[in-house]
C-alpha cells in the first residue's frame, strides 16, 4: 500500500531530515511512527501529502509514485489520503459541518450523498447531533474527533495522523486510538505519528522509530 | 468536464478495485449531483459577494479607484468618439473657391460653372459675379469711395465649389482641384482646407495621446483589481491551504476569487458609466450653445446601447482577468505546510 525506497529528505536549511528511510505498510496495516522531537517524523508525513517533495528515493502510494507526482496530480492524490494534525486544521468560521463536508463538496459529490456520508462519519467519531456547532464551541478533544471524521469522511485507504493525542488527555487519547483501530478493522491503512511511548506500548502493534532520520527498528 | 479530468487521473494512478467502485459512485445520482454543482455555483457566488462585504474599506477603496479609472479611460473613448464626429462634420464644410480669369465674363462664367455642376462628386456652385464681388468687396473692404473712381471693375468672377459629403478622402479633393484648374477660364483654385487638416493632424496627436493613456489606465486598473484579490487571498490562506489538504484543485480554489473579481469590476464598470453620464449631461448644454453659435448642427456622441453592454462586461472581464493572473501566480506559492 505505502511503500518507501531509500528516501532522503534535505532541507537547505537544515541539511539531511530523513535518510535512507525503507518500509512498507501493507494494505489494511497500522503502524505508529515514533523518535524524539525532531527526529522527522512529522517531515515523513509530508512526503507522503507530497507538502513537501523528497530529495532521493522513491515513495509509492498504491503502486503509484509520488515522488514524481505532477503538480496537477496532487489533488487527487490527495483525495486517496486522510490528513489529520495536531492543531486539527478546521476552518474556525464554519460549522461542524461544513467543515466534515469539505472533502466532498471539493470532490464534487450531490448534497444527498454529502449529508449522508458527514452524518455518517460524524457518528462514528461519537459527534452526532453536533452538526451546526462552531469549532470554537467544541473541546480539543472534539475538535480532534471533528478533524478525524472529515479524514474519514470520503473513505480514504490510508489515514496519516500527526500526533493526533498530543493536546489530549489520556483517557482521551486511548479513546482516539480505539477509533483509529476501528478505521483499520474495516480496511483503512493506519500511519500515527506520536511519541507517547506508554500509549504506543499499550497499543501493541508495529512501530517505525525514527532516530536522527534514520530508521533504526520496527 | 471536470469529472472527466477526474477520471482519467484516476485511470492514470491505476487505483485498487474497491477505489474504482468508490470514483464511480462519487455523487450518488445524477440529478443530486447537477443540483449540488449548481448550488455550489450559487454558494460561491453569494460567499464571494459576502466577503467583499467583509472587508467594506477594502472594498469601496477598491471599487472607487477602479471606476475612477474605468471612467477615465471610458471618458477618453468618448473624447475621441466625438473628436472624430466632430472632424465628420468639417470635412463636409471644404469648399472650393475658384477665381476665374479677368477676362471671363459673367455670362461665360455661368457656361463654366454649368459644366461643374455636371461634375457628380460636385454638390452645389455658387456664382459671385463680377458686379456682386465689387459690391461685397466695397461693403467690407471700407474702400467704398475709392473704388467708385475705377472705371472698370477690377475683380474677377469667382465660383464657390461645394463637393458632396461623401468627399472625406483628401486625394480625391486634391484631384478634384487639378481638374479645375485645368480648365482654361480658371486662374487660381483655392481649397479651404488649409485649417482642416492642421485640425485634423492635432486632432490625431490627441487621439494617440488619450489612446496611451487609456491604455496606461486599464494597466493600473488590472494591477488595482489584482492587488485587491491579493489581499483578499492573503488573508483566506488558512482556508486554501487547508482546501489543498483535502484535495481541493487550483480550479476549486480560484472560483471564488474569480467572482469576486467578476463582482468588483462589474459594479466598477457601472458606476464608472454613471460618472461619465453625469458628466457628459453637464457638458451638453454648454456644448449645444457653443455649435449654435457657430451655425453647426454637432450633437455630443453618446454611449450607444452596446457601448455600455462592453464598457461593463469590459469591466467584470478585466476584474476577472486580474484575479485569474493573480491566482495563477500566487497560488503556486501557497504551498501546504
Ligand atoms: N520546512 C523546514 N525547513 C527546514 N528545516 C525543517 C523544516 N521542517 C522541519 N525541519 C527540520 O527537520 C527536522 C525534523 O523535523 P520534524 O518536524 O520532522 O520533526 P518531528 O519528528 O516531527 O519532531 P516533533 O516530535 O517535535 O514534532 C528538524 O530538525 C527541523 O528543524
Ligand atoms: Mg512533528
Amino acid at each position: 500500500m505505502l511503500k518507501f525506497d531509500n528516501v532522503c529528505k534535505r532541507y537547505p536549511e537544515t541539511g539531511e531530515v530523513l535518510r535512507n528511510v525503507s518500509f512498507h505498510l501493507r494494505h489494511g496495516e497500522i503502524a505508529f511512527l515514533t523518535g524524539h522531537s525532531g527526529a522527522g517524523k512529522s517531515t515523513l508525513l509530508k512526503l507522503i501529502g507530497v507538502m513537501e517533495r523528497c530529495s532521493r528515493g522513491q515513495i509509492l502510494l498504491d503502486g503509484q509514485d509520488l515522488s514524481g507526482a505532477k503538480e496537477s496530480q496532487l489533488p487527487f492524490l490527495r483525495r486517496k489520503m486522510g490528513f489529520i494534525y495536531q492543531d486539527y486544521k478546521l476552518l474556525q468560521d464554519r460549522t461542524v459541518f461544513d467543515n466534515v463536508a469539505l472533502p466532498l463538496v471539493i470532490a464534487g459529490y450531490g448534497h444527498q450523498e454529502i449529508s449522508r456520508k458527514v452524518r455518517a462519519s460524524l457518528d462514528k467519531v461519537g459527534l452526532a447531533g453536533k452538526e451546526k456547532k462552531y469549532p470554537i464551541a467544541l473541546s480539543g478533544g472534539e475538535q480532534q474527533r471533528v478533524g478525524i471524521a472529515r479524514a474519514f469522511v470520503n473513505k480514504p485507504p490510508i489515514i496519516i495522523a500527526d500526533e493526533p493525542t498530543g493536546n489530549l488527555d489520556p483517557d482521551l487519547a486511548m479513546e482516539i486510538m480505539r477509533l483509529f483501530v476501528s478505521f483499520q478493522q474495516v480496511g483503512v491503512t493506519v500511519l500515527i505519528a506520536s511519541h507517547d511511548i506508554s500509549l504506543i506500548t499499550k497499543m501493541n502493534h508495529r512501530v517505525l522509530k525514527l532516530d536522527h532520520g534514520q530508521l533504526v527498528s520496527e | 468536464m471536470k469529472k472527466r479530468k477526474q477520471t482519467r487521473e484516476v485511470k492514470y494512478v491505476k487505483p485498487a478495485k474497491q477505489e474504482i467502485r468508490q470514483t464511480k459512485q462519487a455523487g450518488g445520482n445524477f440529478l443530486d449531483k447537477l443540483y449540488a454543482y449548481r448550488d455550489a455555483h450559487v454558494n460561491v457566488f453569494v460567499s464571494s459577494l459576502i466577503r467583499l462585504a467583509d472587508s467594506p474599506f477594502n472594498t469601496i477603496m477598491t471599487i472607487a479607484v477602479l471606476s475612477i479609472a474605468i471612467a477615465l479611460a471610458a471618458g477618453f473613448q468618448l473624447v475621441v468618439s466625438n473628436m472624430e464626429a466632430l472632424t465628420a462634420n468639417l470635412e463636409n464644410s471644404t469648399q472650393f473657391t475658384i477665381f476665374l480669369k479677368d477676362n471671363v465674363s459673367d455670362a461665360r462664367a455661368a457656361k463654366v460653372a454649368e459644366s461643374f455642376r455636371q461634375n457628380p462628386a460636385i454638390l452645389q456652385v455658387n456664382v459671385i459675379g463680377k458686379d456682386q464681388a465689387l459690391e461685397e468687396f466695397k461693403h467690407y473692404s471700407g474702400f467704398g469711395d475709392a473704388i467708385g473712381i475705377l472705371k472698370t471693375n477690377p475683380l474677377p468672377v469667382v465660383l464657390q465649389v461645394m463637393p458632396k459629403n461623401s468627399l472625406g478622402d483628401k486625394n480625391q479633393l486634391e484631384e478634384l482641384r487639378q481638374e479645375f484648374q485645368q480648365d482654361e477660364n480658371v486662374d487660381t483654385v483655392d481649397m479651404d482646407m488649409l485649417w482642416v487638416e492642421r485640425l485634423q493632424s492635432i486632432m490625431g496627436l490627441v487621439h494617440s495621446g488619450l489612446t496611451m493613456l487609456k491604455f496606461v489606465l486599464l494597466v493600473s486598473a488590472l494591477f488595482i483589481a489584482g492587488n485587491t484579490i491579493r489581499l483578499e487571498l492573503h488573508s483566506r490562506r488558512e482556508e486554501v491551504i487547508i482546501a489543498k489538504l483535502v484535495g481541493a484543485t487550483n480550479g476549486f480554489i480560484q472560483r471564488p476569487f474569480i467572482y469576486s473579481g467578476f463582482l468588483m469590476g462589474f459594479i466598477s464598470g457601472v458606476i464608472a458609466w454613471f460618472i461619465v453620464t453625469v458628466m457628459m449631461f453637464m457638458m451638453r448644454q454648454s456644448v449645444n450653445e457653443l455649435s449654435e453659435l457657430y451655425g453647426g448642427d454637432f450633437h455630443l456622441v453618446f454611449f450607444s446601447f452596446a457601448d455600455t453592454f462592453c464598457l461593463v462586461f469590459a469591466s467584470a472581464a478585466l476584474g476577472m482577468l486580474a484575479s485569474w493572473s493573480v491566482l495563477k501566480y500566487q497560488l503556486r506559492h501557497t504551498i501546504p505546510e
